[in-house]
This record gives structure tokens, C-alpha cells and sequence, in this order.
């Protein structure tokens, strides 16, 4: 998930046109421009309603509405902490306390340093394993605050 | 020869070190110059032993869990390759009570064989069910379908067949086949177990459906949480299209499926069918009113099939033993067996697959063990964020979709959350209100507005101010919810709230000792 390369409209048009034949296209081009660069930048809006004959106002309101999609790139590591009843039932709460003040961010907030980006996920779908989290693609379960934090320092670690 | 050891590749084994795990196995193996063949099987759903590997000796397959990385060598040094004693033995997998105890339909082959591996998926049984249906009449697969009693796995528990009936008589150029696989429930996970450890289940479901109701085209919608899911069957989609098991002549007979898959984008509402389809159709995941059902005017306006992964990776077994032979497991108009998910605060989480029928205290005590930290039990939730807390008097509940109409409550996709006695459960109540403020789709005021008044009705109540007459309002935002909502979601997010209100007052009541302790423990 990390190492994005860095917004290029031309390179965001050929991703478009990769996949605009498409039934349904615009979620997929969506995914697509996010996972090469991290975010879907506002400015390919007016590009991907003419691709798809659509008007920017339906291009944006997609955009808007998942909480998947960013309109600026996140940190170098996405933690994504889940929030929902199962974990809640093992005391994500203290860990979520933890997270957010070891790493002096808010959900929805990246650290100073650019290094870490702290969401919240309702649900991970491994919840006979809670807490849960993730650190960009990666799952993790049973997790306690001693673990987040090794967990941190070795992600931290890596580029 | 070489020794055959199974280590999951299931994202919850993975998400507690499984793939650690093998790394140290193989490089251990190397190192005592052994020959050791790993296969990444699915998980078991015993998840409070994964990382479970398992090792097969003499045609049976014996259990070590759970194994850390540190625990490799001294698993060697017991001869484990030879089922040797160990401390983390569990002994021959099968025998394991959990195990042992469940009547396993859906999942028979999860966590036994290699997902990806077509011949494993055929020795098992697998494809048996797609050979029988293309000797039938697309309307006799529907009455092996309708006839078996089967029911929407996804929550709703509408009849499948009756489904697929609608869709076989509704003339139409195209139509489609859609797998809602958008998972949302906190504590569910059968969906996702499906998808990483028995893939071509639910391709052959699917397709199955596509020959009842004559559709050549199919969608398997899956949530972006699910990552490992979604590449797992990209690649069983794959295999099975090379092998002819997709494609323009299905098994030589002529017979065309193709079968896409899609990832959604973290959007809860999404797993309602109309905004699933909305969103496959590239548009915000807004619900769409009913009529026209999706049977009618479904995906891109045709008739359309959609059903949940579990409703459809039932389909092959049905096809396969018949529908009798399902339809004898299950409870009054609840057929079958139910993939129960136990989860949360509960020392032995996992899938429990029986027939309706449990009570939920059964399933807490002889499967669950009781609760993970020791404490007390004091309430469960039953059918992810939109089902009902029910507390201890009402344990000896049935598992079946009735019983839980009758109290209020709802089965939903089979997730059962366990919580000690350090839950509050009027906080339990304002998050039921906070998550669908964040989730809602927008379209309807009961939903979009209700639940933000809901939140901060709940807040009041919390902060003690005028607890009678808040309650009062509480209840009757409710009602408004269940009444004028378009959807489950504004219409559902009442059942926990009221439930928690009816069931535990005492933590409504700021004042009495016993609210607030979840702060408190």
C-alpha cells in the first residue's frame, strides 16, 4: 500500500481509460487511481465526467460519499482501528485512547511527520480475534496497547 | 515422503501470525533437511487456537494450536511431522469437541481442503451440485432451491427460491446474478471464511443460480475491508475459467456464465441490496425504493438474482444431496443449518455451523466457554449492528428467525457478540445511533436525521438531565425510525436502542451504581 507515486494527470487518464469500457466504471477507476496514488486528486473530476458522460457534480458525489476515497494523500502507513461492537466487547476504547495519543492525531488525521494516518473501520470481519486493526493491508488481532506500539515502531520503520 | 502440514492462510489466522508461522516452519524444515509440503488451508473457525496448524499422519489430521513463531523448534524437537506430544496438541481435528459437535452443510470443506486447488475442491464433493443442475430444467433447480427451505443468509431470511422464481419468470434480454458479499455486521465473518477458504463454492453456487434463472452473467460484490477476500477469489475465478468451469460452455455443455468481482468502498449502507446494486452501477450507494424489486428491475434495470455468499455457497449441497436432505436439518419455517459467528468478549470465538434450533445459551456455554476475560456475562447482540441486546433471562432463546421476531430482535447474518459486565449499555445504545448517522445513505429523514437526534437524546440521558422525559422522546424517535425509514438501517438501529432500554433500565439511570461502568472497570 505505500509508496504512492505522486499525482500525474496523464498517468491518472490512462488508468481511466484502462478501465472506462467498464459496466459500472467509476468505482473501479476510483480504486484504481487511489491505490497508485494514495488519493484522487479534485482536479481529475471534470477528465473522469467527461470519460463517463457524466456531470462533475455525479463524479463528485460518488467521491464523496464512500469513506474510502481521500482528496489528499494520507500518511506513509494507514492504521485503521475498528471501532465496531465486537472489538468493542474486548476494549477497543483504551486502545483507541492509546493509538490517538501516542500518535498525537484524531481519526481522519495524519502525524506531523507524514508518517502515520489514523482512521477508523467499522469492522474487519475478524472479530472472534478482537481488538482489531490494520496497518495498511496488513491485519492484525488480539491486539493489546504494548502490541500497537511495536506494532508502530516497526511500521515506522520501514519507508 | 513428504509430510503434508497445514498452516491457514485465513486473514484472521493471518491477522495472529500465521504467515510467520509457515515462514519459521519452512525454514526449520530446511534446516532438519526435512520434507515438509505447506498448505495455506482455510481457517477450521476454532479461532482462539489459530494460528491451528495441523499435520496429517496416517490419513487423520492432528491439531497443534495456537503456535507462535517462537513455538516452531520445539515443535520439531516433539516430532510433531509424526503427531508427537506437545503441549499445544490438540489431537486428531476432528475430535475436537467444537468440532465434533457442529453439522457442518456450508462450510464442510473450510479449513480442510486447499482453496485453490480444483481437485481438492472435487475430491470433497465439489461440482457435484453444478453436474446435477445441468441436467435439470432451470425450473426444476428452482424447486430443488425453493423446496429445500432455504432462506436468505444475509439477514433479511426472505425464501431464496421464491427469489429466483420471480427472476425465472420475468422475461428479460439479460439478466444478472449479484453476490452481496459487503460483510458489514461487527461480529460476522462466515462471508469472509467463504471467500479465503472455499472459493469455488460460491462460484459454483452462483452459476448454479445463473442456469436456474438464465443468467449468463454474475457480480460478487465485496467489501474493501476484505481485501485477501477479494484477490482470493479473483484467483479461484481464474482457475475455474481455465478450467471451463466459467466461461461460454460450462463443463462442455454449452452453457455460458461469466463472473466478475467488485470491490465496494467502506460504505456500511452498501450492504442493502438496492444501494449494493447502486453502487455496482458506479453511483453513490443511495437505497432505491421497492417496487420494482431487484427480481424485476435489478442490476443496469434487469432482473436480477441477489444473494448473500452464504445463501449462495448453500446452493451446491442442495443441488448435490437434494432438498430434502437439507430441508430435514432446522426448526419450524427455519430450514437448515445457520454458519453462527461467536464472537467478541467469549473465550473460544469462532463458526459454529447447526442446524436452528441452539439456544443461545447453549451456544455461549458449551461452545463459547464463557466469556475471554472471566467476568461475568451480562448481555449479548445478536445480528450485527441492527440486532437486538438481550440479556441473561433470555439465553434460552432458539436460534431461529421467528423466535427472534417474537422478542424483537432478528438473527441477521448469524453474529452473536458476547460483552462482560463492564458494558454500558447506554453507550452500546448511542453508538447503535452514532453508526447509523455515519452510515446512513441520506435519502430518507427518519434515518438521516433520527439518528443524529438520536445521539444526542442518548447524550442527555447519559448526562442525567431529564432521564423520564428523554427516554420518552427516545421512544418515540424510535418509532419514527421503524415506521417512515426506507431501510433496514433506519428502520433497525431502533432494535438494539430499545432493546437496551427495555432490558437494562438500570443503565439508563445515571443515578444508580450500576450505570457507567464500563468507565468505571
Amino acid at each position: 500500500m505505500p509508496n504512492y507515486a505522486v499525482w500525474d494527470d496523464k498517468a491518472a487518464s490512462s488508468l481511466i481509460d484502462e478501465h472506462r469500457a467498464k459496466p459500472g466504471a467509476l468505482l473501479p477507476i476510483l480504486h484504481a487511481l487511489q491505490e497508485r496514488f494514495g488519493y484522487v486528486d479534485g482536479g481529475i473530476v471534470p477528465t473522469l465526467a467527461k470519460a463517463l458522460n457524466l456531470s462533475r457534480a455525479e463524479v463528485h458525489g460518488v467521491i464523496s460519499f464512500y469513506h474510502d476515497f481521500r482528496d489528499s494523500p494520507p500518511g506513509r502507513h494507514v492504521v485503521r482501528l475498528c471501532r465496531a461492537e465486537a472489538c468493542q466487547s474486548m476494549g477497543n476504547e483504551q486502545l483507541i485512547t492509546h493509538a490517538k495519543q501516542r500518535l498525537g492525531v484524531d481519526f481522519h488525521e495524519t502525524t506531523h511527520d507524514g508518517r502515520f494516518t489514523l482512521e477508523a473501520v467499522y469492522c474487519l470481519g475478524n472479530c472472534a480475534c478482537a481488538p482489531a486493526l490494520t496497518i495498511d493491508d496488513k491485519v492484525y488481532g488480539r491486539v493489546d496497547a504494548a502490541r500497537l506500539d511495536q506494532l508502530l515502531d516497526q511500521a515506522g520503520k520501514r519507508p | 515422503m513428504s509430510v503434508r502440514v497445514f498452516v491457514p492462510g485465513d486473514s484472521a489466522a493471518l491477522s495472529v501470525g500465521a504467515d510467520e508461522v509457515a515462514e519459521r516452519l519452512a525454514a526449520e524444515a530446511r534446516a532438519r533437511k526435512l520434507d515438509l509440503t505447506i498448505v495455506r488451508n482455510g481457517s477450521r473457525g476454532l479461532y482462539w487456537l489459530e494460528p491451528l496448524i495441523e499435520v496429517q499422519v496416517d490419513g487423520a489430521r492432528i491439531a497443534y494450536g495456537p503456535v507462535a513463531v517462537e513455538d516452531v523448534a520445539s515443535l520439531f524437537d516433539a516430532n510433531f511431522v509424526a503427531g508427537g506430544a506437545h503441549k499445544l496438541r490438540q489431537g486428531p481435528t476432528d475430535e475436537i469437541p467444537y468440532l465434533k459437535k457442529q453439522q457442518r452443510l456450508t462450510f464442510a470443506r473450510c479449513g480442510i481442503t486447499d482453496p485453490l486447488s480444483l481437485d481438492d475442491y472435487r475430491a470433497h464433493g465439489g461440482y457435484r451440485g453444478l453436474t446435477r443442475a445441468l441436467e435439470l430444467a432451470p425450473d426444476a433447480i428452482v424447486k430443488e432451491v425453493i423446496d429445500s427451505g432455504l432462506r436468505g443468509r444475509g439477514g433479511a431470511g426472505f425464501p431464496t427460491g421464491i427469489k429466483w422464481r420471480t427472476v425465472l419468470a420475468t422475461p428479460a434480454d439479460r439478466k444478472y446474478i449479484v453476490c452481496n458479499a459487503d460483510e458489514g455486521d461487527s461480529g460476522t465473518f462466515s462471508d469472509r471464511m467463504i471467500m479465503e477458504g472455499d472459493p469455488f463454492v460460491l462460484i459454483e453456487g452462483m452459476t448454479i443460480a445463473g442456469l436456474a434463472v438464465g443468467a449468463t452473467e454474475g457480480y460478487i460484490y465485496i467489501r474493501s475491508e476484505y481485501p485477501h477476500a477479494f484477490r482470493q477469489m479473483n484467483r479461484a475465478i481464474e482457475l475455474a475459467h481455465r478450467a471451463g468451469l466459467l466461461g461460454s460452455n460450462l463443463m462442455g455443455s454449452g452453457k455460458a456464465f461469466e463472473l466478475h468481482t467488485r470491490l465496494g468502498a467502506g460504505a456500511y449502507i452498501c450492504g442493502e441490496e438496492t444501494s449494493l446494486l447502486e453502487s455496482l452501477e458506479g453511483k453513490r450507494g443511495q437505497v432505491r425504493f421497492k417496487p420494482p424489486l431487484p427480481a424485476i428491475e435489478g442490476l443496469f434495470g434487469k432482473p436480477t438474482v441477489i444473494n448473500n455468499v452464504i445463501s449462495l455457497a448453500s446452493v451446491p449441497i442442495i443441488l448435490d444431496r437434494g432438498a430434502e436432505h437439507y430441508r430435514d436439518f432446522g426448526m419450524g419455517r427455519s430450514r437448515g443449518t445457520l454458519p453462527i459467528q461467536l464472537a467478541g468478549n467469549i473465550k473460544q470465538g469462532g463458526l459454529v455451523e447447526l442446524a436452528f434450533g441452539i439456544t443461545l445459551r447453549q451456544l455461549i456455554d458449551e461452545f463459547g466457554g464463557g466469556t475471554a476475560s472471566g467476568r461475568p456475562f451480562r448481555a449479548v447482540q445478536v445480528g450485527g449492528p441492527l440486532g437486538a441486546y438481550f440479556p441473561e433471562k433470555l439465553l434460552d432463546t432458539p436460534l431461529d428467525y421467528e423466535a427472534f421476531a417474537a422478542l424483537k430482535g432478528m438473527l441477521g447474518h448469524g453474529g452473536v457478540v458476547v460483552f462482560d459486565d463492564s458494558v454500558d449499555l447506554a453507550l452500546q445504545a448511542r453508538f447503535a445511533m452514532e453508526f447509523c448517522a455515519i452510515e446512513s445513505c441520506g435519502k430518507c429523514t427518519p434515518c438521516r436525521i433520527g439518528s443524529t437526534r438520536g445521539v444526542e437524546v442518548i447524550d442527555r440521558i447519559v448526562a442525567g438531565t431529564e432521564i423520564g422525559k428523554n427516554l420518552t422522546v427516545l421512544d418515540d424517535l424510535c418509532e419514527t425510525m421503524i415506521d417512515g425509514s426506507l431501510c433496514a438501517l433506519g428502520g433497525l438501529t431502533p432494535f438494539p436502542v430499545l432493546s437496551a432500554v427495555k432490558h437494562f433500565p438500570e443503565d439508563f439511570d445515571r443515578s444508580s451504581p450500576r450505570a457507567g461502568r464500563r468507565s468505571a472497570a
